[in-house]
């Protein structure tokens, strides 16, 4: 019973999510993709609920659909875009090879789980996915990469102030 | 019969959609837009696997894929505004110059 509420969320948020994400590919106007893409963060941010990943839900909620949609849209409206900026040409032929190729590697990867055979949950335990059991980990076994993350933010935000300054 | 495998075909039609909008697309915001889908449905594998397993190194990699992709955006952004400054275009196909 339980797997089967279960089964019918995931298909609640499946379906919407795969709607917004083919939103941000067909949408012809950035802000319209933009808006698509932090629908299709809040659906993810359902699924991983579903998966009893509550801490990297709401970072995902925090973060993607908050700060980095954020700055989408402020460079999207800082830059003024004109209409001959937002008409997409044509697509050539090299770019359908590209999206069959994108098609290919959705059936590749579809074979390979079917032949995987079936992955049925392991039980796991009310510490799973909370914010204590995960930052325990990134603390003990992932101190090293969590440090350097602290680098690469701070070497990133330099780097953007730089790169976008008109003069240095 | 709640298993891994809906999760991660899931997350390969999102890789799929995002690769094709970043072969088919040729707005550099829109690009990176579908950039940011694939690094998604990466993190959406690492926690179906992370569940199936039973173990929670999986959420610990999706906390830092969720880190670079927030330090990417803030890069790939600067140079989309520094490319629109000096070109005053937003099209992949006329910022070539390293193709001459």
């Amino acid at each position: 019973m339980a797997d089967r509420a279960e089964l019918l969320v995931f298909w609640i948020l499946a379906v919407p999510l795969l709607v917004s994400s083919v939103g941000v590919v067909v949408s012809r106007n950035p802000v319209n993709a933009a808006i698509s893409l932090v629908a299709a963060f809040f659906f993810l941010a359902g699924i991983y609920v579903l998966l009893v990943a509550h801490l990297v839900a709401f970072l995902q909620v925090l973060v993607y659909a908050g700060a980095i949609m954020v700055v989408f849209l402020f460079v999207i409206m800082l830059l003024a875009l004109r209409d001959e900026n937002l008409k997409e040409a044509r697509l050539k032929a090299m770019q359908w090879a590209g999206i069959a190729g994108a098609a290919g590697v959705a059936v590749v990867v579809a074979q390979a789980i079917q032949a995987a055979g079936r992955m049925p949950w392991k039980t796991v335990g009310p510490e799973f996915g909370t914010v204590r059991a995960v930052g325990k980990l990134l603390f003990t076994q992932y101190l090293l990469p969590f440090e350097a993350t602290s680098v690469l933010l701070l070497v990133a935000i330099v780097g953007a102030v730089v790169v976008a300054k008109p003069r240095i | 019969m709640a298993e891994a495998n809906h999760y991660l075909a899931l997350a390969a039609v999102i890789f799929a959609i995002g690769l094709a909008g970043v072969v088919a697309k040729r707005n550099i915001l829109v690009v990176f837009m579908c950039v940011e889908l694939m690094l998604n449905a990466a993190n959406l594998t690492f926690l179906a696997f992370a569940r199936a397993q039973g173990t929670m190194q999986g959420h610990a990699i999706a906390f830092f894929v969720i880190a670079v992709a927030a330090a990417e955006a803030a890069v790939g952004l600067a140079i989309v505004i520094a490319v629109f400054r000096t070109r005053g275009t937003l099209w992949m196909d006329e910022v070539s110059s390293l193709k001459n």
